[in-house]
């Protein structure tokens, strides 16, 4: 068993000697990845202690799970872990079919010219920043001077405050977030629709099929492994609500609608430097999203063979 | 299509009512960055009184005079192109070499350090212990900090070791014959021939580099350091509740609104220019990378 290991040892020390050059290609990247990955992992230690700036990780006390048992009191939090399932689950509801829905438009629409334009301009919001999709959706919002609120007054209606109404928030963050991403989602629904086989529209035309009967019947059905597959994704990225452009869209009168748990740790942590209890809800958050990306990859593989990653 | 005449009625309309609803769609796209553009190529005054719906009205470029003379709109664009490029070419330095060694079915504890890498994906540490992190390797506040801070991820190197791993055997072996070191098979065979691969992954580094504000936002501190959106955060996110700010921009050339929206067009116009290529490479990438082991 000793003598094993010492050749293993050694076959090890001569494969490094004589492959060095590849070994040397790999450093930087091994090195970034636990400088930068993976010793934030040991600093969730955090989470548990009692932390101070001063005392460092290792000299700070152990609280065992204080934090969380102040977390699960905390009205503030509780209210931002139903907020991002709300937010997540009428993501899935109202935006996920979106992009669905418009490659099978692509996919009717016979002029080449004509569809490759409409698909430039719609992927065009996606390489735009969150930061500029904000200020046009402040700009638009406007009470005085937004392109919304004019349209309302010429039609005899109040201006509406949108911003600053926890009702719209939802409404708003939604919609603008389909404006950006759901065009760029399509794509991915355009290319199963390319491997669907010709061979089925053709036989279903001899039998005489409208376009709306070949569209229900053969093209949605061929996608649908698909849309499962990036259902199963969604779902595992619950937790990830796009906090970066909430953050751009709340303000404290709409916190009760919009402020999630990414958000919440933003402004105890980074805003409020509680550093410990603002990890404890991150860790909270992270061990969700793991089981769910977790139960969500091995869903898929039992559904289509294929794993996501 | 020769198919038109196979057609009936039913489906001409059918088709009709789809290119209408698509085509509100695409207008529904379109029309924000038309008003942007309208807006800010307007009067402050005709923005203000809500004239401004679709075209520019008493066409000026007062708001561009404004904004192009301001000495902090000069040093956030300048520190973004630094952000963008050196970052961009940090990774591709650090990732192409690290993902080709991770493609080497002989290299020693492979397998080990492709799940730790895929780990990644599944589960990171957070906001906080990240941020402690960079603090306490003294990165923050600093550029350096920023190129070298958001350097790698995994979804891109999966993708790139992927690539790699795909390029056939018999390439490698001449190259081998003909004495090659494992840094000239890099340069000569396996970059060359996975040009598309890495033109994806810089596009995807460019544009996250280009539009990335958070980490920026919270990392740095010095006015000379910041980049072009953590900027126009502070001029449009921040300074719009701000009526004092916005009624000192309000002369009856420009306003708050124009001078705004003059920004989002000058940060918009690097992105059009690379557009057409992002496009081509992001579809063929987003397909490469998403469901692929």
């Amino acid at each position: 068993m000793k003598q094993s290991f010492r050749n293993t040892l050694h076959s090890f020390a001569e494969d490094f000697r004589l492959d060095w050059q590849l070994y040397l290609l790999l450093a930087p990247m091994v090195i970034w990845f636990v400088l930068f990955l993976y010793k934030p992992m040991y600093g969730l230690l955090i989470a548990f202690k009692d932390f101070s700036i001063f005392r460092g990780i290792e000299r700070s006390p152990w609280v065992g799970f204080a934090h969380f048992e102040v977390l699960f009191q905390n009205d503030m939090f509780i209210r931002a872990f139903w907020n991002t399932i709300a937010i997540s689950g009428l993501g899935l509801i109202f935006a996920f079919p979106i992009p669905i829905i418009l490659a099978l438009m692509f996919n009717e629409v016979q002029n080449a010219v004509a569809k490759r334009w409409a698909q430039t301009i719609v992927y065009l919001p996606h390489f735009i920043s969150v930061v500029i999709v904000a200020g046009i959706v402040i700009n638009f919002l406007s009470p005085s001077t937004g392109v919304v609120n004019l349209l309302l007054t010429s039609l005899g209606f109040e201006p509406i405050y949108f911003l600053t109404r926890p009702e719209w928030f939802r409404p708003v963050f939604i919609g603008s977030s389909v404006w950006k991403e759901a065009g760029f989602e399509s794509i991915v629904y355009l290319a199963a629709i390319a491997g669907v086989s010709p061979t089925l529209y053709e036989s279903a035309r001899v039998d005489g099929a409208s376009r709306w009967q070949m569209m229900w019947r053969i093209t949605l059905p061929c996608i649908l492994p698909t849309i499962i597959i990036m259902l199963i994704i969604r779902i595992g990225n619950l937790v990830e609500v796009g906090f970066e452009y909430i953050i751009l869209l709340y303000r404290p009168p709409t916190y009760e609608t919009a402020d999630v748990v990414s958000t919440f740790i933003y402004r105890t942590g980074l805003q409020g430097t509680q550093y410990d209890l603002a990890t404890a809800a991150g860790l909270f958050n992270a061990v969700i999203a793991f089981a769910l990306v977790y139960s969500a990859n091995r869903i898929s593989r039992r559904l289509s063979s294929t794993s996501l990653w | 299509m020769s198919s038109f005449n196979l057609y009936s009625r039913g489906d001409k309309i059918f088709g009709w009512i789809n290119a209408i609803l698509l085509g509100l769609f695409v207008l529904s796209t379109l029309y924000p960055f038309i008003y942007i553009l309208s807006a800010s190529l307007s009067s402050g005054a005709a923005v203000t009184s809500g004239r401004v719906t679709l075209w520019p009205v008493d066409m000026t470029l007062a708001a561009y005079d404004r904004v192009l003379s301001d000495r902090m709109f000069w040093v956030a664009y300048g520190n973004t192109f630094i952000y963008t490029f050196g970052g961009t070419l940090m990774s591709l330095a650090i990732m192409i070499p690290g993902a080709y060694a991770l493609s080497r079915k002989r290299l020693r504890g492979r397998t080990f350090l492709n799940m730790a890498i895929a780990f990644t994906l599944w589960f990171n540490a957070g906001m906080i212990p990240f941020f402690l992190n960079m603090r306490d390797l003294g990165l923050l506040d600093s550029r350096f900090g920023i190129i070298i801070g958001f350097a790698a991820n995994a979804f891109n190197v999966i993708l790139l070791r992927n690539f790699f791993e795909a390029v056939p055997k018999s390439f490698e072996e001449a190259a081998k014959m003909d004495g090659a070191s494992e840094l000239q098979l890099l340069w000569k065979v396996f970059i060359p021939l996975s040009k598309p691969a890495i033109v994806t992954v810089a596009l995807l580094c460019v544009v996250s580099r280009w539009n990335g504000y958070f980490w920026a936002m919270v990392l740095l501190r010095g006015e000379e350091k910041i980049p072009l959106q953590v900027y126009l955060k502070r001029v449009i996110v921040d300074l719009n509740s701000n009526d004092e700010f916005a009624s000192s921009l309000l002369t009856a050339r420009y306003s708050f609104e124009t001078v705004t929206s003059a920004i989002m067009v000058a940060s918009i116009i690097p992105v059009l220019i690379i557009y057409p290529y992002a496009q081509r490479y992001f579809t063929k990438g987003i397909l490469l990378g998403g469901v692929k082991e």
